[in-house]
């Protein structure tokens, strides 16, 4: 997979001026290398002329450019005259070597050839298909979903507040933008906001945290807004990061991991560990498993921390309470940190499941757990029924964290001054929605329950279409955005990838691509079983436009599992 | 050694402060073995107890919880991260906010209101937003608003082209992680506009979520290496400390160089040269910044001076990041800005095509002053199109910048045009905006210059005044007693006794023996003159408590 990667990363169109340029390198005797800056104009004028041509390349249309200097800087800083070899300072051979382990497969290589075919289509190129279907990123807008119109209406006001005068817009959004810039340096979305965010903003996550846990108390201070929630896991995740060789900070992830974890981890070089999750009990949680993992990273590293994503992404599952309170449970015998990814806490649709925050149960589990376990939970813009994922709009909030730590982390963002004020603007909106009794109540629910129906009826009808294909086989989508099924691929097929060293889902992932124009991820980019097949592909198109594309799957599936056995 | 001593000045520094003690105790020792600083120990001495963000209230109650362990502690915790140090933001500005809370609760004060000149954040000093730019901005969130007679027809061409580029025609989808591409389109556009032809391609195009976004990620591809070969970053001195701070949460090496105060902050060739061989015994520098208008120095740089640089940064092998994000906040009549881009251009094919440049620009500075949408971009140039690669997988692990920031960004690089309607009121704000910084940044110059003790360079462009400070004998130790840096002790004062909240040289950086603060010119001209003429009798108050008044006299 990562030879795929950089294989694919190493594309691009400008090589061959890059190219050009090295072989020019290298040639120190080469006049042509000599710096026309350093050179008098006297010696300028010695140079053979076709050196001078090239030197004006790329000026000749520059009517505007002033005429070469006439009197170049004195060339005292090449005193020795040796001249300096110009290999790039930053090659990848130079570079970060974390970054370069970076992978992040939602966005990688099978979504690069997807734009690139979108770019063919327009320009005429013919293709087996009229459009690219892009189901690899939960991106509900993109798929025709329709914001909230209260929200914007909100955000509109904030951003022009002239529109207060306007007597289009409900009284109730107008009460709420003032609320929100009343809160701004100068009255304005256009400042800088304290680091954490707006104290407002965080009272009201904080009052809404406490509604949505039944009472369980919730400190405003314990708020810390951020970039979108991946900006807030990344910052965590650098808290937690020390130590070397077998102190290094271990992380557990979840496998199939959203690949945000595998990124961060790489980019800190904190070591991941991985935990499974079983696929025969509908991806759930195992507490065997997590003791099997961590003893084994015990070994080799430190880990401290535990990621959870529930419900889960890409995988689709809720957590039961019995499994949050096993976790819980393990976190505190195991003295790790727990780190509770729930941005999809509103998108659950199997009957009988329930989201429950890991806050929440840790309350209810008495003060020898609430005291003690150090928790962050993440919440999001970006999905739910808003779906708003441009603002980048996140919050995230920390318990039990040491407050001279929490004292380091408000010091740690405050670098990045603060995160977008329209998407903390959004986030309070998310928390304080109209209320019964307001002029915009009832369209909001309306709005609401709209597209939470739809997103439950695609689950289904999702998971449904997909097990009736021989060779795939899918676990019910409880929740989130996602389905994850698990594709045979033929002997042939697996042996034709490693030829082109492929993973062998990205073989199966790209074929599909170039053939029908559904953009999937593979399973590979999340992680898997060794020896299993997966893609991600979202819920969120259209209903008609879902039913086309599964059945273009199933047809495309059949026709690959034909042409390989 | 940092302990703090008498009640009097616990109460002068309550609570920024308190947490100071244990911080810096033990952080210490591993500062010493894990960063390399080159040079100015003073910064890099004062820098522990320059941050502490905990309130109070959480310190108090702390003692109970210590008593277990924690598994994220001070001891545990990432020490690149302790490491980082923030001024603008640091405990001053904390301070500031418990004074603001006190006043509201009806706390009585030897003044009115807290004046926040630490930042440079436009809007919350009072500066109206560009109307054109907050039109588009609406008319994307609510695209319902296109019916609406109320908005002109460029400002709803703009925003109908920019929801165009948008998934699903919303603001509301994720963008490309480089950006929306008619933004960047429209960046390039305007980039070889402003440099007079010189080509640019909208590949080479990054919109960022603020500047200092695009400057970490820069950064974060270029350290590499371990020891002798760990990367060296050379910054200015005085320096906007976003650049420490992301040195020391990358564990790279920083390298200074001192601008040249004498000579209006310029920089000066040879002390560039002198920084990097110092640097090179024990880093490998790859990489040097420059900060053009200055931050916090207010200098804008010759074209001589930036062809130097670029000579320099060409002879040595140097990446170059030049921070350019106040373009447009020249006010000397005697200065121009010029892109380090324009003149590596104009130095000739063997300059243009090797040396690997990044340019960062961003909406929040300029005459918009967008600070809350974190818009920015930056350009590449010359960059190596392997590690370019490697540069968009590292920005699409944060899916995209904010979208209200890239089309904020889009609506400066593309501003209404002479022959369309909303030209004229744009134009009229823009340059009365831009017109009343450059009253405001010589009137700045002029008030603190006649006050006794205090020096200040003409403020060329940016927004802020780095006036040098006299602090008497007496007053610097009595600092020392308080473990504080003399200039964070006389701006702490300046707080207590004027409401008026500015930043320590020392957050920046300095000579060692020098002080000043960093005050922003942003204020509105009437309240500007307010606070020069507290700072003017608050130094003379503070020379004559120090008993140096009469010295300085003399």
């Amino acid at each position: 997979m990562s030879q795929l990667l950089d294989q694919k990363y190493m594309g691009g169109g400008s090589v061959s001026k890059e190219v050009a340029h090295r072989s020019k390198s290298g040639a120190a005797s080469d006049p042509s290398l000599i710096p026309r800056y350093c050179l008098s104009s006297r010696q300028q004028k010695r140079l053979p002329l076709r050196l001078l041509v090239r030197s004006t390349v790329g000026r000749g249309t520059l009517s505007s450019i002033p005429a070469p200097r006439s009197e170049p800087t004195q060339p005292t800083m090449s005193q020795n005259g040796a001249l300096p070899r110009h290999e790039k300072v930053l090659t990848v051979d130079t570079m970060n070597a974390n970054v370069k382990k970076v992978e992040y497969a939602v966005r990688g290589p099978i979504v690069q050839r997807a734009v690139q075919i979108e770019k063919e289509l327009i320009e005429g190129v013919k293709k087996p298909f009229e459009e690219v279907i892009k189901a690899n990123i939960g991106d509900a807008h993109a798929m025709g979903q329709r914001p909230i119109t209260f929200f914007r209406q909100v955000m509109a006001l904030c951003a022009y507040p002239k529109l207060l005068d306007d007597n289009k817009f409900p009284e109730d959004a107008k009460n709420r933008a003032k609320r929100i810039l009343h809160a701004c340096g100068g009255n304005s979305i256009g400042a800088y906001t304290t680091s954490q965010g707006i104290e407002c903003v965080r009272q009201d996550i904080a009052n809404y945290i406490k509604r949505r846990d039944g009472g369980v108390p919730s400190d405003p201070d314990n708020i810390y807004l951020s970039t979108g929630a991946s900006d807030g896991i990344a910052t965590v995740l650098k808290l937690l990061t020390a130590g070397e060789g077998r102190t290094r900070t271990g992380v557990m992830i979840s496998i199939p991991q959203y690949p945000l974890y595998s990124a961060a981890i790489a980019e800190l070089g904190a070591v991941q560990v991985n935990y499974y999750l079983n696929e025969e009990k509908c991806w759930s949680l195992d507490i065997s498993e997590l003791e099997r993992s961590l003893k084994a990273a015990r070994e080799y590293c430190n880990p401290r921390v535990l990621c959870i994503i529930n419900p889960g992404n890409p995988t689709g599952q809720v957590q039961s309470r019995q499994c949050i309170e096993d976790v819980i449970r393990f976190v505190a015998k195991e003295n790790l940190f727990l780190m509770a990814d729930e941005v999809y806490q509103d998108n659950v649709y199997a009957e009988g499941c329930e989201f429950h925050s890991f806050k929440k149960l840790l309350f209810e589990m008495g003060p020898e757990y609430s005291n003690k376990v150090e928790l962050v939970s993440f919440h999001s813009t970006s999905k739910c029924y808003m779906g708003e994922c441009g603002f980048r709009g996140g919050y995230m909030e920390v318990i039990n964290m040491d407050p001279d730590v929490k004292a380091q982390l408000t010091k740690l963002v405050s670098v990045r001054l603060c995160p977008p004020a329209p998407g903390q603007a959004l986030m309070d909106l998310v928390v304080n929605p109209p209320q019964p009794g307001e002029p915009s109540y009832n369209a909001f629910i309306k709005e609401r329950t709209d597209v939470l129906s739809d997103l439950a009826e695609k689950a289904k009808l999702t998971e449904e279409i997909l097990n009736t294909v021989p060779g795939i086989s899918c676990n019910p989508v409880q929740g989130a955005m996602y389905s994850f099924p698990r594709i045979d691929l033929p002997e042939r097929a697996i042996k034709e990838a490693k030829a082109r060293s492929q993973a062998p889902d990205m073989f199966y992932c790209m074929t599909l691509l170039e053939e029908t124009g559904i953009c999937l991820v593979p399973g590979s980019g999340f992680g898997q079983k060794d020896g299993t097949y997966h893609f991600r592909m979202t819920i969120l198109p259209p209903t008609e436009k879902l039913k086309i594309m599964l059945n273009k799957l199933k047809e495309f599936h059949q026709k690959f599992t034909q042409q390989y056995s | 050694m940092f302990r703090i001593q008498s009640l009097a000045a616990r109460s002068l520094i309550a609570g920024a402060f308190d947490q100071y003690t244990p911080l810096t105790l033990t952080s210490l020792p591993s500062l010493n073995g894990v960063r390399h600083k080159s040079q100015d120990p003073s910064i890099e001495r004062y820098g522990q107890m320059r941050f502490s963000t905990a309130e109070p209230k959480v310190a108090a109650g702390s003692l109970h919880e210590k008593m277990r362990e924690k598994i994220l502690s001070m001891e545990t915790l990432n020490p690149h991260v302790r490491a980082v140090e923030y001024a603008v933001r640091g405990p001053i500005v904390i301070k500031a906010g418990e004074i603001e809370r006190c006043l509201e609760e009806g706390g009585t004060k030897p003044f009115s209101e807290v004046i926040k000149a630490n930042i440079g954040d436009a809007h919350a000093m009072g500066q109206q937003p560009i109307t054109f730019l907050r039109q588009v901005v609406a008319l994307c969130t609510f695209p319902e608003l296109m019916d609406s007679p109320s908005f002109p027809e460029d400002a709803k061409w703009r925003a109908r082209r920019i929801l165009q580029g948008c998934g699903g025609h919303s603001l509301g989808s994720y963008s490309a992680s480089q950006g929306i591409e008619q933004i960047r389109k429209d960046i390039a556009a305007y980039i070889e506009q402003r440099d007079d032809g010189v080509p640019s391609d909208w590949d080479n195009i990054f919109l960022t979520t603020g500047a200092s976004d695009g400057i970490m990620n820069i950064l974060r591809l270029l350290v590499s290496g371990n020891g002798s070969s760990r990367a060296g970053v050379m910054i200015p001195i005085p320096q906007y400390p976003l650049y420490s701070a992301a040195i020391s949460e990358m564990d790279a090496v920083q390298v200074n160089y001192y601008l040249d105060e004498d000579n209006c902050w310029a920089l000066d060739i040879n002390e560039l040269h002198r920084a990097y061989q110092a640097a090179k015994k024990h880093c490998q520098p790859r990489v040097i910044c420059i900060i053009n208008p200055g931050n916090p120095t207010g200098q804008v740089q010759s074209k001589k001076c930036i062809e130097e640089v670029l000579h320099f940064a060409y002879e040595e092998n140097l990446f170059v990041m030049s921070d350019e994000v106040y373009q447009d906040n020249v006010y000397a009549s005697d200065c121009q800005f010029h892109s380090f881009k324009k003149v590596l251009y104009e130095m000739g094919p063997e300059y243009f095509n090797s040396v690997e440049l990044v340019s960062f620009h961003s909406t929040s500075k300029g005459y918009t002053g967008e600070c809350g949408f974190r818009g920015g971009y930056m350009e590449v140039i010359n960059m190596d199109p392997e590690v370019k690669a490697q540069l968009v997988k590292l920005l699409s692990v944060r899916l995209c910048p904010p979208l209200a920031g890239q089309v904020a960004m889009d609506v400066i690089v593309n501003p209404p045009q002479p022959d369309e309607p909303s030209f004229k009121q744009f134009h009229q704000e823009k340059t009365a905006v831009l017109g009343a910084l450059a009253e405001k940044a010589k009137l700045t110059e002029k008030i603190l210059n006649a006050v006794p003790g205090i020096k200040c360079n003409p403020v060329q462009g940016a927004m802020y005044a780095f006036p040098r400070i006299f602090i008497p004998p007496k007053a610097v130790e009595e600092a020392k007693a308080l473990g504080m840096q003399p200039d964070m002790f006389y701006c702490l004062r300046l707080l207590e006794e004027t409401g008026i909240c500015v930043v320590p040289g020392s957050g920046f950086g300095q000579k060692d023996g020098t002080y000043h603060f960093r005050m922003t010119i942003l204020p509105s001209t009437e309240k500007l003159k307010v606070l020069l003429g507290k700072v003017h009798d608050f130094q003379i108050k503070f020379l004559k408590e120090f008993s140096a008044l009469e010295q300085l006299q003399r």
